[in-house]
């Protein structure tokens, strides 16, 4: 902030609470002419409604004195007055900051010890994976599910299906690095026949009912335009994590219209990174708890 | 009716029947909204009931719809009487009844549909926001006009309040409604990022210190002392607690935004100027139950002076709290949970609502040309079943809140948090069940006044009280 609003907050601010105790000294003034205590001020309205003349309570006062003593010394101890730190130079990304290090250094131990054991021991260590568990349900639960079978968009954690990969080391990377995955639109390229044709060949590759002239004009079109990622077998690629299309398993719809729908608007997919914000150490641990899920 | 020697009492009874009837539409859709939070398949699926577009559609109704229309019935009525002259304009006050009305009538249209600014308590659309602009400098200009034209030498405190009010809220709501529009229904706010959360929360909770606080005082020094029968209990507090209190509201904003990107300077100011805040906001209720002081014999029989005092007792609680959660160490708990709800409740329902309620059940025999209400012993049951109402809502909110904060920051051995999300969430059914009890109780009272005040002007004259002349 600068200077000249620094110095406007700091005289707005005391000219407030000065400002109130001024009140109170001008109000307890006594005035010519005004009414003895206890006795009404002399002004009448619609009939009947007039004021005693009585004093400030004074357990009224105190109260207030109070609140405004205790303010002015808390903007010297803390920040307030405009750019004055207080003389205890809090701040709540310092706190922030200090609570950080305090969680890290009484818990940290306890993760670096876990990350030294090869995630596959991990697995089949019965506290790791509680531990394991609590840090999924906190920080994956929200879009994996608390039973990580996902949702949709999200992909299931407890089968042995894997975009990218489900070995240990795999799984970390995901954690930590997060992943980006696109399925580009496809609709302008293949116009409308082209995307029922393209459907009904994806609806085939895992065992389902589909035109057959459809389908076989399909196969056509998904070699030149989807095989590039998908493969030529359709089984995906994991180094870009196209999705394996003969197994049946669909993470953004199963039903003939999310297919058109993804084939004709693509989608888009995002595991944020986790590197920074968990650390690695948390991270083998997650990952390890996430292994154990489908290879129990 | 243009009588000149009589007070303007037609626009006081549209407004005072109408703050029964948004009232229960308000608090009808917040117990439909409490009870999706049980069931949540009561949105039934469609996007017009579904919980992100009732919920603003509750809290407009029940703050602008119901509060604003007492606010209107009650300072129309009392800026007359305490003038002793009619109101400067009928055509003008005439106007601000039914711009208010086509204003609420269009909430309740737009926010269903989803056409939302986004900033909560202002959600209505560039258009509707400068219709309300509109009505409410007419509601200046009728209100400040009387005031000019009064007949008596000093201005009495309820008018210092309602034009606080007034004049603060045409304010927080030029400024804070300030946008672009991109079409008829969308608009995008002129301030970005923090500034705009700061500008936002500066117009919320002076929503709160000026609508729902100045203005209900307003109320509070009309009707209690008219209903006591008393002098108010000390000139001097009212003074020093009005300026303390209009001045000090203005900064406590920015406790909204506690452990935020706000930078620490504004959320300290937000924090020490909520504290201030406790003395000049207890000076209201001390002036108010303190005006009872020598008569609290009549607390026992009458009802209506049950809702006005017992309104003070939840103020009292609700301004202590406020100023508790402001604190930042307490705000690191209490900031995102159901304690929050808890607050806001028990200002709405125990302040707001309970002395709008009072004012209300005073005012309608006389701007109906009755001597009382059809039903003292229905006002009665009234007051209990709202009270008993409130008790376990608030009760609800703060076990529940205090829970979702602690679940939230419990942790293991290791470090990991104890709980997940949806095992708070779990946690909270009970409380929510009792929540939507508290919320069925009050809005059942909101219908058995509806019935006492339709029987008691079911067949009324209008009242035109002459205005008396003084020498």
């Amino acid at each position: 902030m600068s200077t000249g609003l620094s110095i406007f907050v700091i005289v707005f601010t005391l000219a407030n609470i000065v400002g109130c105790y001024f009140l109170i000294r001008w109000s307890g003034q006594k005035r010519q002419g005004e009414a003895a205590e206890g006795q009404v001020t002399g002004h009448t309205w619609d009939g009947d409604l007039q004021e005693y003349n009585n004093p400030l309570p004074r357990w009224w006062l105190w109260l207030f004195y109070i609140t405004i003593i205790f303010s002015l010394v808390y903007l010297v101890f803390y920040p307030g007055a405009g750019n004055f730190q207080g003389v205890l130079g809090w701040s709540q990304e310092q706190r922030y900051n200090d609570e950080i290090k305090a969680a890290n250094a009484d818990y940290g131990p306890i993760f670096a010890a876990y990350s030294k054991q090869s995630i596959q021991d991990l697995a089949k260590d019965k506290k790791a994976m509680q531990a394991g568990q609590r840090l999924f349900l906190n920080y994956c639960a929200t879009c994996h599910g608390s039973d990580a079978r996902g949702a949709k968009g999200f992909p299931n954690l407890s089968d042995t299906d894997w975009l990218y990969g489900g070995s240990p080391d795999a799984i970390k990377t995901s954690i930590l690095n997060g992943r980006n995955g696109i399925m580009p639109p496809m609709g302008a390229a293949l116009g409308g026949a082209g995307i029922d044709e393209v459907t009904a060949y994806v609806m085939t590759l895992s065992g389902r009912e589909a035109d057959p002239n459809f389908a076989e004009a399909g196969k056509q079109r998904f070699q030149i335009l989807c095989a590039s990622c998908h493969g030529q077998d359709a089984k995906g690629n994991p180094a870009l994590g196209a999705a394996n299309l003969t197994d049946d398993i669909w993470l953004h719809g199963r039903s003939r219209g999310a297919i058109v729908e993804t084939i004709t608007k693509g989608r888009t997919g995002v595991m944020p990174p986790h590197r920074d914000f968990l650390g690695e150490d948390k991270a083998h641990l997650l990952a390890a708890y996430v292994y154990s899920l489908s290879n129990k | 009716m243009e009588n000149q020697n009589t007070y303007n009492y037609k626009v006081v009874r549209q407004f005072a029947v109408m703050t029964v009837i948004w009232g229960i539409v308000g608090m009808l859709v917040g117990v439909i909204i409490a009870a999706q939070l049980v069931w949540p398949q009561l949105n039934f699926d469609m996007p017009w009931l579904s919980y992100g577009r009732l919920r603003p559609l509750h809290t407009n109704a029940v703050i602008f719809a119901f509060g604003g229309s007492a606010l209107f019935a009650t300072s129309y009525y009392a800026v007359q009487r305490t003038c002793q002259v009619r109101l400067f304009s009928d055509r003008l006050a005439a106007f601000t009844f039914w711009g208010w009305t086509v204003i609420i009538l269009l909430a309740a249209i737009t926010l269903p549909l989803g056409l939302t600014s986004g900033k909560e308590y202002a959600e209505l659309e560039w258009p509707i926001d400068i219709l309300i602009a509109v009505v409410w400098v007419s509601y200046a200009v009728v209100f400040f006009g009387t005031i000019v034209k009064r007949q008596v030498k000093h201005i009495y405190v309820a008018n210092w309040f309602f034009g606080a009010f007034i004049i603060t809220v045409a304010v927080l709501h030029i400024v804070n409604s300030a946008a672009l529009p991109v079409g008829l229904f969308k608009s995008y706010s002129v301030y970005a990022g923090t500034i705009d959360a700061m500008v936002q929360w500066w117009y919320g909770h002076n929503a709160v210190g000026f609508f729902l606080t100045a203005g209900f005082l307003g109320i509070m020094y009309y009707f209690i002392p008219k209903q006591v029968g008393a002098p108010i209990y000390s000139y001097r507090l009212s003074v020093v607690h009005f300026w303390a209190l209009i001045s000090t509201y203005m900064w406590a904003g920015p406790h909204h935004l506690q452990f935020t990107a706000l930078p620490d300077w504004a959320q300290s100011l937000g924090m020490i100027f909520s504290l201030i805040l406790i003395a000049p906001s207890w000076g209201g209720m001390i002036n108010g139950i303190m005006t009872l002081s020598g008569a609290w014999h009549k607390l026992r029989s009458d009802p209506i002076l049950k809702f006005l005092i017992v309104s003070l007792s939840f103020y009292g609680m609700s301004t202590f709290e406020g100023p508790m959660m402001s604190i930042k160490t307490v705000n690191a708990l209490s900031h995102y949970t159901d304690w929050t709800i808890g607050h806001v409740h028990s200002g709405a329902l125990g302040w707001v609502g309970l002395v709008s309620i009072g004012a209300i059940y005073f005012l309608i025999p006389k701007v109906f040309g009755k001597s009382e209400m059809y039903s003292t012993r229905l006002i009665e049951t009234h007051f209990w079943v709202a009270t008993i109402g409130i008790v376990l809502y608030i009760v609800a909110m703060w076990i529940a809140g205090v829970m979702q904060g602690l679940m939230w920051r419990a942790v293991n051995d290791d470090g990991t948090l104890t709980y997940s999300f949806v095992e708070a969430l779990n946690a909270m059914y009970p409380y929510y069940i009792v929540r939507l009890l508290g919320g069925l109780l009050y809005l059942s009272g909101m219908f058995i006044m509806a019935y006492n005040v339709w029987k008691t002007i079911a067949g009324s004259k209008p009242a035109a009280d002459a205005i008396p002349q003084t020498a």
